[in-house]
């Protein structure tokens, strides 16, 4: 689990800023920058919500929802009424992370996987409201005319603005989870991922743990949220369905669950295929289910650290091969 | 308005609750088809099953393609259905279930979620994404009650063969010896494989078991209600809510929770706003799973950290 928490990390963040730096040099079209930012606001919420499956081993299928409230929160306030931009979203943020612990605690408050259902039944409850309440949410045609972000006298009104912006968001999630999870904190929450038993026993308060790393999880979402609303700035309940908490679960799992780069590779890789099939359109689900299932039956620890695994496996073979040769000879 | 059309007459008013009534029964029933399904399977593994909302669309998409684009008779291609979505409950068991490389509880629910999404994705290749109707299985008449409700054939039949199924799986439960090794399963896997019972056959009769199942509660809804690649979905989750109402793995509570929740959702959706008919299902999952987390049968005190 914590292969890629090491010290690594300081080159593997400073690639990481590098990239996102140089990277818009080499992206010509409109197109790919839209895919670009799509894959940053995605991993947002599943570096969030990787904290949450791979660190606290639980589920939850209402990520979707989270993210909507960010975007919900951020367009109904500065359109409806008239907010200024960043603190909505702090508004926004603080308000999910809320509404995350009224879900968060009476579930996890048990043992066994009881914010699965809470997360499933909150997740549709809150499709259907963007629906129905159709005097702040704009009902299913959406709400349209969502401002952009701006700092100071900079507007982030084309991709490439928003290209950095998004990143740098990126950029500081995953700074804030890295360094959550060699804190105490992290520490605290793989021990309750190893053992919750064992963990209680040594005076860690799990529930407790597994409340925050939801609410904090969820925050992430709305964060990632609220940069979306302002990017598009348009926003439609169809956007944060059921099928949306899949799909970033599905970007979890590939990536590899409890894996931090994982979560980046992840998103990135379910993103673009997402877009490359965006033709056939019909071929999307099948394509996730397919994937979802090949990499949780043959390489459960994700595909990235799944093959770095086998690369130390093999690696290993041959030195014992090698010794083994030697003693013949 | 309803209200007020409601209350012109009391007459009228007790009609409309019966009216009301009559439909959440029958779509209670299904849920509580549905939420046996699901009990099933997590009594034999642990796990939430999210395929079987799959088998729900498939079971009504069979029936149709059989009994409208085949022109099977209709008792043959029920039965033909309810086989072939068992036999696909089972291969999801034999194949991804039982070849898993880890065997802990969360992975095997996102590969049932995995698995969920490669049947919709297949279904919708297969028959695309239009609603289609299936006939109904006696007729279209309307039957009229005392209370001035109305009852359609199909209503009639689908709380016959609910009861059925429901006295069938009790037998089998209760007075077979293989019913027996499955609920043995459900209590304990070591005990059970050590008094000699395949506990790796138990778990792929319950895959087949709850495919039959969803099935069924597909086939016999879609009179009513058209049947497409997805219809599952909603139902599914619904009878999911229903398993937790009535208390996760209890088969009484299942009836009892299906049967509420249909009532409580016909209500809710006639009485105060038929837009949020499909929320009533998952408020009341919130309040059961925060007031009383082991439903309405549930014993004892759910296990608090």
């Amino acid at each position: 689990m914590d292969t890629f928490l090491k010290q690594k990390d300081i080159y593997c963040f400073a690639a990481l800023a590098i990239i996102i730096v140089i990277l818009p040099v080499f992206v010509e079209s409109k197109y790919y920058f839209i895919v670009l930012n799509v894959i940053g606001l995605n991993t947002i919420v599943v570096v969030g919500l990787n904290l949450l499956i791979g660190f606290a081993g639980q589920i939850s299928l209402g990520h979707a929802a989270f993210y909507g409230l960010g975007s919900y929160f951020s367009g109904i306030l500065t359109v409806n009424y008239g907010f200024p931009l960043w603190p909505a979203m702090i508004v926004g943020m603080l308000a999910t992370g809320m509404i995350a612990y009224l879900i968060g605690y009476p579930s996890l408050k048990l043992r066994g996987h009881y914010l699965v259902m809470a997360t499933l039944g909150f997740g549709i409850i809150v499709n259907i409201l963007m629906g129905e309440l159709e005097q702040f949410t704009g009902g299913h045609d959406g709400l349209i005319g969502i401002p952009q972000l701006a700092i100071g006298g900079l507007t982030f009104d084309n991709d490439l603005k928003n290209f950095y912006l998004i990143w740098s968001f990126v950029f500081l999630s995953m700074l804030a989870a890295r360094n959550l999870l060699n804190s105490r904190v992290g520490r605290a929450l793989r021990a309750v991922h190893g053992s919750e038993t064992a963990a209680n026993s040594l005076g860690i308060n799990t529930a407790d743990y597994k409340v925050k790393v939801f609410v904090l999880s969820a925050m992430f979402a709305s964060i990632s949220g609220s940069l979306y609303a302002h990017y598009i700035t348009f926003i439609s309940p169809s956007s944060y369905d059921f099928y949306y908490s899949i799909q970033v679960v599905t970007m979890v799992i590939v990536g590899g669950m409890g894996s931090l780069w994982g979560s980046l590779f992840g998103a990135g890789v379910l993103t673009f295929i997402s877009e490359a099939l965006h033709v056939a359109k019909q071929y999307h689900i099948i394509a996730y289910g397919i994937f979802l299932c090949l990499v949780l039956v043959f390489l459960p620890e994700g595909i990235l650290v799944g093959c770095y695994h086998f690369f130390l496996r093999r690696k290993a073979r041959k030195l014992i091969k090698r010794g083994e040769n030697l003693n013949i000879s | 308005m309803l209200w007020a059309r409601g209350f012109t007459t009391v007459m009228d008013f007790t009609q409309q609750i019966a009216q009301y009534i009559i439909t959440g029964l029958t779509i209670g029933a299904i849920y509580a088809i549905v939420a046996m399904g699901f009990n099933i399977i997590h009594n034999a593994t642990g796990i939430v099953n999210f395929a079987q909302c799959e088998f729900i669309s498939l079971g009504g998409m069979f029936m149709y393609s059989l009994v409208v684009l085949f022109k099977v008779n209709l008792v043959v291609s029920f039965f033909i259905s309810m086989v072939g979505v068992a036999l696909i409950g089972a291969l999801i068991e034999i194949g991804p279930i039982r070849h898993a490389r880890s065997k802990e509880i969360i992975i095997l629910i996102f590969l049932t979620i995995g698995l969920s999404e490669i049947i919709r994705g297949a279904a919708q290749e297969v028959w695309g994404t239009d609603n289609v109707g299936v006939p109904s299985f006696s007729g279209e008449n309307p039957i009229h009650l005392l209370g001035g409700a109305t009852i359609v054939p199909q209503h009639i039949w689908i709380f016959g063969i609910t009861i059925l199924i429901m006295l069938m799986l009790r037998y089998f439960f209760k007075n077979t010896l293989m019913g027996k090794a499955m609920r043995a399963t459900a209590v304990d896997r070591r005990a059970a494989a050590l008094a000699g019972i395949c506990v790796n056959r138990m778990i792929l009769l319950s895959f087949a078991f709850s495919g039959a199942l969803g099935a069924v509660a597909g086939m016999i809804i879609a009179p009513i209600s058209t049947t497409s690649y997805d219809t599952g979905i909603m139902l599914g989750l619904k009878g999911f809510a229903a398993a937790i109402l009535g208390g996760y793995g209890n088969f009484v509570g299942a009836i009892l929770g299906g049967i509420l929740l249909g009532i409580l959702e016909s209500l809710g959706a006639g009485l105060i706003s038929s837009q949020y008919k499909d929320a009533i299902a998952f408020f009341v999952l919130l309040l059961v799973l925060f007031l009383k987390p082991t439903g309405i049968m549930g014993y004892g005190e759910s296990e608090r950290i």
